[in-house]
């Protein structure tokens, strides 16, 4: 399968980047900050953004979706990396709407998924629990109640949590925490009694919040009793690719960002881009980011194809990306210099957006970690 | 793709399968450990076997010496995508090159560009035939990344040129028939316009060489002086002074082929030599840090073959690499080196034997050889440079 995108994606590529340059560039992002806007993106816009199918992008057509394939999705999640667009795509799109995909019975996509397409619906995966990604440790306890499950305990970095509908819970059924077994996905409506929340702003200016669960009521599961583990693991693959897909965008615009100021700024009476410090080091970077083009789009087709090795390959793209994107900010800040440490300037945005997607989904060691134990070694 | 040329592909595919099933001998077919293992060619060739002559022999009159050369100079005649396909069979069956030669990688693709009919016609089919084995001239003692400031003259005397001078880093001159190399025929021009690229009969009067010892202990490098010799006129490759945009084509092919070097598909993954050399421990690798290290050098090793392939397709579709083969050259040679560190590492004190008695301190030797890679063929510090300024556009 060659890796060059074809003439559909390239024009969806191609019209997203015009309309978010428009309708969502950096400054809209800066705008929602300043504001204080407690929904954490722009309602409207994300309406619009469904009404061009970009909330049903691969979804199959029987559940009203476009079934357009993975690395077409990528490329849109790409452009919106570059505008740094807030939305609830990855919540709601990315992660919500595979975990129902691959686990959902068809009332449940019936129901859930036309009107997640119709940028109606917000849902949202809670899942981790302490300061580091680690879905096997979930101790959020889930006992059996009746018909239904009674839910207790707390979910931290819920990504557009306060303004979720409903939430995808991830809960202990059985055994304890550091297996994979005993673990299942709930349905859960945001208004349900026994939910406190406290929104937490973090330091990407996007939104996600802290949910205690007291004595909530559930009776829908999402998947199978105790067996949640291997779907959820998929999720988090698809989750971490089309994320290292949204952070390739951001990597490539503070990157081409950063090597025009380089020619632009003068310092000595000359461009401070023909000092040969910074040159190797700008070089150095378009290497590394070549590697991750390549990388993003073999993974993204890696979804298209259901490759067998798609978790040796999802966590090496999170881990190949989320280094990069660690390199590119900093050296952006740096080689922008002390214009780079202000907040009017808008590279120190990419570094506050980076520093939030690299923990998203689990960091570099994580996925460095990861790889290597699927590997066996 | 086009339908039909996938399924005349897929033909080819099960035709030359069977073709190289059928006629590459069983003894070859095992890795290569070393370029000594390859047959190499020249006016006086020799051949490591019988069955390394067969092979040779045999491909030679496939024309798949030079797979994708025209069929008038004894080439195959096959499409890029032919080419392919035929490299990923001899990968899968372990059949090694026939013919290992500069005059293949690099010689032949310059004089296919720049060269006249004469020369084509006679270099390049000896160079299928591997009748003859040439070398490369360009690096001078006082000429090394700034190769353009080189000062090897050859002086205009009529019927041939003169040609005084001294090269550096001449790959295995002492073995060779013939060098193409770089000398300067105007001393007055600014350094890149007075440089033409001449062919020069390694058996001239003039000519000696002597081995360089590198720090692996081996000599494959050679110094190579010219003592007033005679080069005939008709030995001149392209225009007079106009060398230099060879000279940069060849560079620019020799990267790429270095930046695309090492079969790796035969190669056992790191992280598996890792675990023999060690042992794990709780399911992991005994060493935690050099597990880290695999890792991260694996992931870079795949992004770094999966670029090769991005770049091939989208130089299939049009898109130009132009300056690209700088960074394969760079990324592919660091990787090269950070691998031997790697290795050194989970060898321990086996990784440091010398003598004879330890395979001839083999992995030792290859790791210092390594070191040569990110300097020879335009130094790392020289692509960065090439980047940032040709695929950047940063000034100066």
């Amino acid at each position: 399968m060659t890796l060059v995108i074809n003439e559909e994606q390239q024009m969806l590529k191609t019209s997203a980047a015009e309309f978010l340059k428009e309708k969502a560039p950096v400054a809209a992002l800066r705008k929602l900050r300043d504001e204080n806007d407690p929904q954490g993106y722009d309602k409207n816009l994300w309406k619009e953004m469904a009404e061009m199918g970009w909330a049903s992008l691969v979804v199959p057509e029987q559940y009203g979706g476009l079934d357009f394939g993975y690395v077409g999705f990528g490329q849109l999640l790409e452009e919106m990396g570059r505008t740094l667009t807030a939305s609830p795509m990855v919540s709601t799109v990315l992660v919500s709407t595979h975990a129902i995909l691959l686990a959902g019975s068809d009332a449940q996509k019936e129901a859930l998924l036309p009107a997640i397409g119709s940028g109606d619906l917000v849902m949202t995966l809670a899942l981790e629990e302490g300061k580091q990604h680690k879905p096997t440790k979930t101790a959020l306890s889930a006992v059996k109640s009746g018909e239904g499950y009674t839910l207790n305990g707390k979910k931290v970095f819920v990504l557009d949590g306060q303004v979720a509908d409903k939430f995808i819970v991830v809960a202990r059924t059985s055994d304890s925490p550091g297996d994979e077994n005993g673990l299942t996905m709930f349905l859960v409506d945001a208004k349900a009694e026994g939910i406190s929340m406290s929104q937490t702003p973090m330091m990407d200016s996007r939104n996600a919040a802290t949910i205690t669960f007291e004595n909530v009521q559930t009776t829908e599961i999402l998947g199978v009793l105790d067996q949640a583990f291997p779907v959820l693991n998929k999720v988090l693959d698809i989750a971490c690719i089309g994320l290292s897909a949204e952070m390739l965008g951001s990597i490539q615009e503070a990157f081409e960002r950063t090597v025009n100021y380089l020619r632009e700024r003068k310092q000595f009476e000359v461009p401070i881009g023909s000092f040969q410090g910074l040159q190797h080091r700008a070089a150095l970077m378009y290497g590394e980011i070549e590697i991750c083009k390549s990388i993003v789009i073999k993974s993204l087709q890696a979804i298209d194809r259901d490759r067998k090795d798609l978790s040796r390959i999802a966590s090496m793209c999170k881990a190949k990306i989320g280094e990069t994107i660690k390199l590119v900010t900093n050296e952006g800040v740096q080689m922008f210099g002390g214009i780079g440490m202000t907040d009017d300037e808008e590279i120190g945005f990419f570094l506050k957006r980076a520093r939030v997607a690299q923990q998203t989904f689990g960091d570099y060691n994580y996925h460095l970690d990861r790889y290597s134990r699927i590997l066996g070694f | 793709m086009d339908t039909s040329i996938q399924t005349d592909l897929e033909t080819f595919r099960t035709e030359t399968r069977a073709w190289l099933e059928e006629n590459c001998p069983a003894s070859l077919r095992k890795p290569i450990k070393s370029a000594e293992d390859y047959f190499w060619g020249g006016r006086n060739p020799h051949y490591n076997s019988d069955d390394q002559k067969l092979w040779f022999e045999r491909m030679r009159d496939r024309g798949w010496t030079a797979p994708t050369w025209p069929t008038q100079y004894g080439g195959g005649g096959l499409s890029t995508q032919e080419n392919k396909v035929l490299l990923e069979e001899m990968a899968k069956l372990q059949c090694p090159t026939p013919l290992f030669s500069f005059g293949l990688s690099m010689l032949g693709p310059a004089l296919l560009k720049f060269g006249n009919e004469e020369q084509k016609a006679q270099y390049l089919t000896e160079i299928t035939q591997g009748k003859v084995w040439w070398c490369q001239g360009y690096s001078e003692p006082g000429a090394g990344s700034d190769l353009a400031g080189l000062q090897t003259r050859a002086e205009d005397q009529g019927d041939h040129f003169l040609v005084n001078g001294q090269k550096v880093w001449t790959s295995y001159a002492d073995k060779s028939d013939m060098i193409f190399c770089l000398v300067r025929t105007n001393p007055d021009a600014k350094k890149h316009t007075g440089i033409s690229f001449v062919l020069i009969d390694m058996k001239s009067e003039g000519v000696s060489t002597r081995p360089i010892k590198l720090i692996s202990g081996k000599s494959v490098f050679c110094e190579t002086f010219f003592d007033n010799v005679k080069v005939p006129k008709e030995n001149l490759v392209g225009e007079l002074n106009a060398g230099w945009s060879i000279a940069k084509y060849l560079l620019t092919h020799e990267r790429s082929m270095i930046g695309g070097i090492g079969d790796v598909r035969n190669e056992k993954p790191l992280f598996q030599r890792a675990v023999e050399a060690l042992g794990l421990e709780n399911g992991k690798l005994s060493d935690p840090v050099l597990r880290t290290d695999i890792a991260r050098w694996m992931i870079d090793q795949e992004g770094l073959m999966w670029t090769i392939e991005r770049t091939t397709d989208e130089s299939k579709a049009g898109q130009p690499i132009g300056a690209k083969s700088s960074f394969f050259k760079y990324y592919y040679t660091e990787q090269n080196k950070l691998k031997y560190e790697l290795l050194m590492a989970l060898e321990g004190v086996d990784a440091l034997a010398w003598g004879e008695e330890y395979n001839d301190g083999k992995l030792a030797r290859d790791f210092c050889r390594t070191k040569g890679n990110s300097i020879e063929g335009g130094t790392s510090e020289i692509q960065l440079n090439i980047i940032s300024k040709r695929i950047l556009g940063l000034p100066g």
